[in-house]
């Protein structure tokens, strides 16, 4: 309190008159500290501000919107809306002609737009196919004998085939009232004949879909006032759902509609029900096919594994913090360097190294097979599977546990050894009762930060893991860049990070983020 | 703790043997970057000692694999963009990191755990999940594939060590210099400029060392956020190492080393001089 | 599903190899009107792309003063294509992509298409781009470049084969006769059609058992008997280095790939030309260009891939071009002058047995057939 108020109240000066002490401009003293107090707090804010906002923004909010990605299934209703309003009344596993005239026009106007290979690719996630059914129906959809519908209304009246005549109907709004079904698929034609072909629907004569809703709208009964006369009665009038399923016989298998049916909200915990290896499907939520369950295995891999580097690391690392905690502070910061060299190398560097050493023609092997510990043709297979992964990372990873072990070990007067010597402890009780405890907040901190590193690595297993060694990382990577299922990669990260996360605050509750060192 | 005349043999070979383990554990920390120093003048393309390397012979030795790292296009590029896109990221990584760090280290910062905790998440957080999130994320704004768009994420990256540094020298901090300096009429600005900076000028300067070395490094958020006319000298290795295992590759390694040493040598001068400041001895 | 008879007696037109190359000057050069002066080009890397560099990039760049960038990603070329797309901001001028890839980005809108016949040269004697190019044009958007296989290199000097050299696919599948590493790619690309082969089944059912329910794991199901022996590649440089250095015994890369480790840099290794799977290589536009860079990519094509152009690539790497009049004019290495038709994949003794890469199949089945692998491989 007192550094705050230095030039605005001077020391030791007494309250003027009454009980109320005031400051120096008259002001209550209780008033003008804490305008005080504020102004402190303010100005520090400020100087803190520009930075959290740069991390919120650049940094905060990109992962932000990835968690909004794992659970984003707005592909399903937005590219087969009518679809997906017609199936909600429609229970039976293969639904009726309404369903499948809906899927016929969403998929004629996603086909415009190129869609529907997406929304394949995105229900493939969940039914292996559909991405080929879709893919397929997406190809034929143009000719599956809809024109037949059409053809009978240009041969009734040739105005029918007159695009300028259509685009005048479909402005009166009277024939619009009239005719709901060919309104509808009208817009939708004459949208992406805009958008999707650049074309002018006035100069273009409408598609198939959009005759098929104009006879639905005719056998329905409609009489729209100002449109040629048509009967239509004893026309042929090819069932829309057995065209399709005779174009893509998929469309008659009940698991499409399953998963459309489950998958039709615009969210959906279906990404991370995927990396838990369980699915989502009308009954409920069920386990993967054995041969798809790979994430839970992948994800106690990494912890397994990282478990392994940490302990190799703890390991390793207590002898070196140890030694270089009692010897002369010359000789440790001498021996300290060779601890922080590989800290400060690339990790490009020392990854390449290992794959350098490490390979069967490597350096490691040809020094066994010259000292005659190995034959030559039965040279040692370090690289491209766990061990490389583990050697590679144990290494990585070693400075960033001897850090933390040697600054808490520094801190741990030797008097205390003596004195358990003196009172009659030998040399490893004097260590093991004494000495120990009191390093394992060290450890502790060591620990924990290995530990977050290594669960998120991607880059070393990706070089030197091969197919067994590598982490869950390596898969996210993998689906952002190659699979293309950005919502599994999205959900998987997720997990990954609360669980980063969960020890991130772990480690501030422990040892406090703002005592981390770097470097001794 | 020199091994004293009256040790037991049982301590004699404790002293010895956790000498000789600690020997073999910094062995390992060290021989695989040193190895690939000689290597990286293998007149032939192997990633192995040839026998005229091994029988010290001159011929086993060359410097062709420099010669490509300094002239080839494909290497250059990179080398280059790395200097123009790690620098830029630690300005402004340092700029902002030792304003905030100053306003963190203030007696009265409201929520001061929880904005510490935020600033040093980049640190913590996977580089994937970092390098995913800024995909979707810069792409979505125009930023992915531009030099700002790298700059700014690798700055975000950098961001934690500066704090680090900073506030780790602020701690130590004498307060009542500050207020010397005010009550002889000195504003805050002057104040920090001249009070404070000199002496969390070694944080600074090491955290920017930092933050430049991680920008530096960094090969998974540049991957995904970078096009090919951001490629860096580590993308370039981690292409060469995943593709096209170039001898080159040991040729830049070994430059790289050199930085390292260097940094680490500009480090040690900077904690010896903070020492000297703060009236501590080295000893 | 149909394996297409070999693409048509265009390729095959390649085999007199003798004919004096048609000394046909590089015409001058049109001027661009209203076209940017820089181009992103997404290519493969390595040797390949090297060879787009010495026979159009770098006549094109000397004639026009533009500067172009390489983007070695074409492995993910669709995924990065999504990428842009999604962001609204293209990155790249020109993309080159395997078949059925562009099939992929064709299908998604994500390349333009275009008129062959009006956007690239016609052959000398006058015969329509679509024409000369014929099948290689496997959809709309799709520039051909070259016609390449997959196949395997060996070493010659593994002491555990006893003098055996392998001589058919399937002894990829025999570790008993000739032991060692391998290298796949790690993609179902190829390996399923082989896996299928070497299991009994004949090259031109694969792809109809494969689209059978049970087929790819029929094929995972090979592949399983090596897969311990299994060094996977994701870029086509890394077979030829792991050769090199002895990290495996014999491993699949594309042919011109190989071409080099054997006959530039003099590696004790072989080719296995049995049962090659061939497969088209070529341009896509990407959608979303601004008009002056469409206009310079138009340009681009137009020199990039007409006959004397596609020809003089083959003196650099062991493709066939795809265009029917450049097949005349391929001669020799550039650097080596050896001839190049022996190395070629349509050389018929390479072609005792092939297999066609189904692009139809590859682009509806993809998604399916790579997350099989995948989950297979991680587990």
């Amino acid at each position: 309190m007192a550094d705050m108020t230095v030039d605005r109240l001077p020391d030791g000066r007494a309250a003027p008159e009454g009980t109320t002490m005031l400051a120096a401009d008259g002001t209550p003293l209780r008033v003008s500290l804490q305008r005080s107090l504020r102004r402190q707090k303010r100005r520090a804010f400020l100087l803190v501000a520009p930075l959290l906002a740069f991390i919120l923004v650049f940094f905060a909010l990109p992962i932000a919107d990835m968690l909004f990605r794992s659970v984003d299934n707005h592909i399903v209703p937005e590219t087969l809306p009518r679809t997906v309003e017609a199936l909600a009344e429609d229970p039976d596993p293969v639904p009726g002609e309404p369903v499948f005239v809906a899927l016929y026009e969403d998929l004629v106007v996603a086909e415009a737009y190129k869609r529907h290979t997406q929304l394949g690719t995105r229900l493939n996630y969940e039914m292996g196919g559909a991405s080929s059914l879709l893919r397929g129906t997406g190809r034929a959809i143009g000719r599956i004998g809809t024109d037949v519908y059409a053809d009978q209304f240009v041969a009734a009246d040739p105005a029918f085939a007159d695009p300028a005549r259509w685009a005048a109907w479909m402005v009166d709004p009277a024939i619009r009232a009239a005719l709901p079904e060919t309104t509808d698929a009208y817009d939708a034609w004459a949208r992406f004949t805009i958008e999707a072909d650049n074309d002018d629907p006035a100069e273009e004569q409408p598609g198939d879909m959009v005759y098929a809703a104009l006879w639905r709208d005719l056998a329905a009964g409609a009489q729209p006032p100002g449109l040629p006369a048509v009967d239509v009665s004893g026309w042929e009038t090819p069932s829309i759902r057995e065209l399709m399923i005779e174009a893509e016989s998929g469309w008659g298998d009940p698991g499409i509609w399953s998963t459309l049916r489950t998958f039709s909200a615009p969210y959906t915990a279906g990404y991370y029900l995927a990396a838990l290896d369980l699915r989502l499907s009308e009954d409920g939520i069920a386990p993967r096919p054995a041969s798809e369950r790979i994430y839970n295995a992948l994800f106690l891999r990494t912890f397994v594994m990282s478990l392994l580097i940490t302990g190799l690391c703890i390991l390793l690392g207590y002898p070196v913090a140890f030694l270089l905690s009692t010897l002369p502070a010359r000789t440790a910061n001498l021996l300290m360097i060779l601890v922080l060299l590989p800290f400060w190398t690339s990790l490009l560097v020392r990854t390449s190294a290992w794959k350098v050493l490490l390979q069967q023609q490597g350096v490691i092997n040809d020094i066994l097979v010259w000292a005659g510990l190995v034959a030559d043709n039965a040279r040692l297979v370090m690289i491209n599977n766990q061990t490389g992964t583990i050697i590679a990372m144990t290494h990585i990873l070693l400075p960033f546990m001897i850090l933390p072990m040697y600054s808490v070990m520094k801190g741990i007067p030797p008097a205390y050894m003596r004195a358990a010597r003196s009172l009659g402890a030998n040399d490893w009780t004097a260590f093991w009762r004494v000495y120990f405890p009191q390093s394992i907040p060290g450890i502790g901190a060591g620990s924990i930060l290995v530990f977050i590193l290594a669960i998120g690595y991607y880059i070393t297993p990706e070089l030197v893991g091969g197919t067994r060694g590598v982490f869950i990382s390596n898969r996210i990577a993998y689906h952002i860049s190659s699979s293309l299922n950005w919502g599994l990669a999205a959900a998987l990260g997720t997990i990954l990070l609360v669980a980063v996360l969960i020890l991130y605050w772990i480690y501030d509750r422990l040892v406090g983020i703002d005592n981390v060192k770097l470097g001794g | 703790m020199a091994l004293p005349r009256y040790a037991t043999p049982a301590q004699r070979a404790w002293h010895y043997g956790l000498r000789v383990i600690v020997g073999l554990v910094l062995f390992y920390l060290v021989a695989p970057i040193i190895v690939i120093i000689p290597l990286s003048f293998n007149a032939r393309d192997f990633f192995t000692f040839t026998p005229e390397m091994l029988a010290l012979d001159p011929a086993g030795y060359s410097l062709k694999h420099y010669r490509d790292f300094f002239t080839n296009i494909d290497w250059q590029l990179p080398l280059w963009n790395s200097l123009k896109i790690a620098p830029m990221a630690t300005l402004i990584a340092v700029t902002l990191g030792t304003l905030a760090a100053v306003g963190l280290s203030q007696a009265h910062m409201p929520w001061k755990r929880a904005i510490m905790a935020i600033l040093i998440s980049p640190m913590i957080v996977p580089l994937i999940i970092s390098a995913a999130g800024m995909y979707f994320f810069y792409s979505r704004i125009g930023l992915q594939g531009t030099y700002w768009g790298v700059v700014l994420a690798h700055a975000a990256l950098g961001v934690p060590f500066v704090i680090i540094t900073v506030t780790a020298t602020l701690v130590g901090f004498d307060r009542s210099l500050t207020r010397a300096a005010a009550s002889l009429g000195a504003g805050p600005v002057r104040t920090f400029l001249k009070v404070q900076m000199p002496l969390i000028m070694p944080g600074v300067v090491a955290g920017g060392l930092f933050a430049f070395i991680t920008s530096f490094d960094e090969v998974v958020v540049v991957m995904f956020m970078g096009a090919a006319g951001q490629k860096t000298l580590p993308w370039q290795m981690f292409t060469g190492l995943r593709e096209q295992i170039s001898p080159t590759i040991l040729a830049a390694a070994t430059v790289l080393v050199t930085v390292s040493i260097l940094l680490l040598i500009a480090l040690e001068l900077l904690r010896r001089r903070n020492e000297r400041l703060r009236g501590l001895s080295p000893s | 599903m149909r394996i297409a008879t070999w693409m048509g007696s265009a390729a095959l037109a390649l085999l007199p190899m003798t004919g004096a190359a048609l000394a046909q000057e590089g015409e001058t050069l049109p001027p661009c009107e209203n076209c940017a002066d820089s181009m992103v080009i997404m290519s493969w890397g390595g040797a390949y792309q090297n060879s787009q560099l010495k026979a159009y990039v770098e006549p094109y760049v000397a004639q026009t003063g533009i500067t172009v960038t390489w983007d070695e990603s074409s492995n993910e070329a669709v995924a990065k294509l999504r990428a842009a797309q999604e962001a609204g901001n293209m990155p790249f001028d020109l993309v080159d992509v395997e078949g059925p890839d562009a099939q992929r980005a064709c299908d998604e809108g994500l390349a333009v298409e275009i008129d062959h016949d009006e956007a690239l040269a016609p052959a000398p004697d006058g015969t329509p781009a679509s024409e000369d190019f014929g099948e290689a044009i496997v959809n709309e958007c799709f520039v051909p470049q070259i016609v390449f296989s997959t196949t395997f290199g060996y070493r010659t000097d593994v002491a555990e084969w006893n003098g055996q050299t392998p001589d058919d696919i399937c002894d990829v599948f025999d570790l008993e006769t000739f032991p060692g590493m391998r290298s796949l790619q790690r993609s179902p690309k190829k390996n399923l059609e082989w896996a299928l082969v070497c299991d009994g089944v004949p090259a031109e059912e694969v792809y109809d058992v494969l689209s059978t329910p049970e087929g790819i794991d029929r094929a995972l199901a090979k592949l399983d008997t090596i897969r311990d022996s299994v060094i996977w590649w994701t870029a086509g440089a890394e077979t030829p280095q792991l050769l090199a250095d002895k990290e495996v015994v014999m491993g699949s890369t594309y042919n011109g790939r190989l071409f080099s480790v054997i006959a530039e840099q003099g590696q004790p290794v072989a080719m296995l030309w049995d049962h090659q799977v061939f497969d088209y290589d070529g341009w896509i536009v990407p959608a979303g260009l601004s008009e002056e860079r469409m206009n310079r990519v138009m340009h681009f094509l137009r020199f990039a891939t007409d006959t004397q152009r596609l020809a003089d690539q083959a003196k650099y790497i062991a493709y066939g071009p795809a265009r029917a009049s450049s097949q005349p004019l391929v001669s020799t290495h550039v650097d080596l002058g050896i001839e190049m038709a022996p190395h070629m994949p349509t050389n018929p003794e390479n072609m005792t047995h092939y297999i066609v890469n189904s692009i139809d199949w590859w682009a509806d089945n993809q998604d399916e057939a790579e997350a099989r692998f995948q989950n297979w491989l991680a587990q």
